[in-house]
């Protein structure tokens, strides 16, 4: 049985309709790559899992419970935390409260603040530093290491690569084993399609609000894939 | 002396408007809700002070044990049953409503207590005074009220700051979002928040009936106490919110000393210059 599948999921903001009847599916251990362009609806996805953006109880099923009329406040204590598309580090707030703030639900696990930042250690010499005065890839890691705190048994990331450089790109992507490790499932969300491949077991592109294309990357062709992510046929 | 003594008891009636100021400012920084009824709430406490007086004979003070974790209830019902429903992108909806609570209360107060001044007995607390040096003396009363004032925002600076509550009010006034993906419910941190302004509304609005002869009309002033004192400090700083009350204060006792009957002027005006020179007030907060 899956650790959350969603089953004709739709999203409104106000009239204007975000989804169309999403059904997804992540397994536990698996690691799942959400792409598609600007605007494909990834994030509306992301926030309708986590329950920002409310939907039918039986819409979103999450290790055998309805949770899809959960309240924001109730997922992440259900165990799934997101890393939030640019970041949102709470500015008022130092890295330390930063983190310790990723565990208000007080779930527990094997995470905890010194072992976030034995994974990323630079974090010991800004503990009281505010998250704002943090580099991007920084800032991205206390991002990560917020949402851990938590404890999730599944980890939604979106973006997390955006407007960082490559070499931190990859340290963010290393620290990810020592994630799974834990027994937590990730989902990352990528308009970066190399790197969603390359991590990913199994790909979902959304183009427009709809699933276009799922499967393992190895069966995905490149034609396939542009057709699904950018619409388009043949050639560009 | 003369001048020196001026200033002292200034400095001892803004904390009085510190007292005012603090619960505005507080719920204007968590949740970025102008409470125009916060005046009447004050006076609201000031009757309801009176009645336990009355009622059960207690002195004013020891009413507090009963005013102030009425007015908390009273803050979180309010919060949680009204207010919240108006807060959003628009800051229009809540700004009308407690205006209307404002007008509600005013009417309510008018209705049972009728127009009357009243007043809660401070007993010898009235005239107590003590020498703090030749020719400088001062009220017992305003030093026990400026004392309370320092204690209120040193404990609520600390329960912002060191407290893993204070980081859910920092967080939520933040990004709201993104604080409920941290578990936090705003709805209960918000009504929260309010609890815990209308707990110092309390004690503003009994230390206040101790103070001057008070009715129902006088809300909407105190409010304007409470706004310049919040401004002048700048938004979101407690501290801020005592030096300005202090400033309001020791303004109208050096004007009423220059210009007889010129006292509340001269604190609008003090209050005027300084928001031309620091718009975001003396003490501004850096995020923003
Ligand atoms: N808060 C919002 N209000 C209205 N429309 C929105 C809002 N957020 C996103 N949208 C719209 O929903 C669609 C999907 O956006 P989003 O989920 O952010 O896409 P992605 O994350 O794939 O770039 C876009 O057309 C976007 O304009
Ligand atoms: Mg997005």
């Amino acid at each position: 049985m899956s650790l959350l599948h969603t089953r004709n999921l739709t999203a409104f903001y106000g009239d204007f309709q975000a989804l169309f009847g999403i059904n997804f599916a992540v397994d536990s251990g698996e690691t799942v790559a959400i792409i598609g362009a600007n605007g494909a609806g990834k994030s509306t996805f992301l926030r309708s899992l986590t329950g920002l953006l409310i939907n039918d109880a039986d819409a979103i099923r999450f290790k055998g419970k309805a949770i899809g009329a959960l309240p924001a406040n109730h997922i992440v204590g259900a165990g799934i935390a997101m890393v939030p598309e640019g970041r949102k580090l709470f500015p008022s707030l130092s890295v330390e409260e930063n983190l310790k703030i990723g565990n208000y639900s007080g779930r527990e696990g094997p995470w905890s603040v010194e072992r976030i930042m034995d994974l990323f250690p630079f974090m010991r010499q800004r503990r009281h530093n505010p998250g704002a005065a943090l580099s991007g890839g920084q800032q991205q890691m206390v991002a990560i290491g917020r949402a851990l705190m938590s404890n999730p048994d599944l980890l939604l990331c979106d973006e997390i690569s955006l407007g960082l450089a490559p070499t931190v790109i990859k340290d963010i992507y290393d620290t990810l084993p020592a994630i799974q490790e834990t027994g937590t499932t990730v989902v990352v969300v990528e308009q970066d399609i190399q790197q969603a491949m390359a991590v990913a077991d199994r790909v979902y592109c959304f183009m427009e609000g709809r699933v276009t294309l799922e499967g393992p990357p190895g069966n995905l062709s490149h034609d396939a894939i542009r057709e699904a992510y950018f619409g388009l046929k043949g050639a560009v | 002396m003369d001048w020196i003594n001026a200033v002292v008891q200034g400095i001892l009636v803004g904390g009085l408007y510190a007292l005012f100021a603090t619960g505005l400012s507080l719920i204007f920084g968590i949740m970025r809700l102008v409470n125009i009824a916060h005046g009447d709430l004050i006076v609201l406490a000031s009757f309801l002070g009176l009645v336990i007086v009355t009622g059960l004979g207690l002195y004013p003070l020891v009413a507090l044990l009963i005013v102030v974790p009425l007015m908390f209830a009273l803050g979180y019902a309010l919060q949680r049953g009204l207010l919240n429903f108006t807060l959003g992108s628009d800051i229009l909806p809540p700004l009308l409503v407690t205006f209307g609570l404002s007008i509600i209360i005013q009417n309510a107060l008018l209705e049972i207590f009728s127009a009357d001044s009243q007043k809660l007995p401070a007993g010898p607390l009235q005239t107590a005074s003590m020498q703090i040096a030749e020719g400088l003396a001062v009220g017992v009363f305003p030093v026990i009220v400026f004392a309370c004032a320092v204690v209120v925002i040193a404990g609520l600076q600390l329960l912002l700051y060191r407290t893993a509550l204070g980081a859910a009010f920092r967080a939520t006034s933040d990004d709201p979002d993104t604080a409920r993906l941290m578990g936090i419910d705003n709805r209960h941190i918000f009504a929260l928040a309010m609890a815990i302004s209308l707990a110092v509304v309390a004690l503003a609005g009994v230390f206040l009936g101790m103070r001057t002869a008070f009715d129902p009309s006088i809300g909407p002033g105190r409010l304007i106490y409470a706004f310049e004192a919040v401004i002048i400090g700048g938004l979101g700083s407690l501290w801020g919110t005592l030096v300005g009350g202090i400033v309001l204060g020791v303004s109208q006792i050096i004007g009423g000393k220059l210009f007889p009957g010129a006292d509340q002027l001269a604190g609008h005006v003090v209050f005027l210059i300084i928001l031309v020179f620091r718009p975001r007030g003396l003490f501004p907060r850096a995020m923003d």
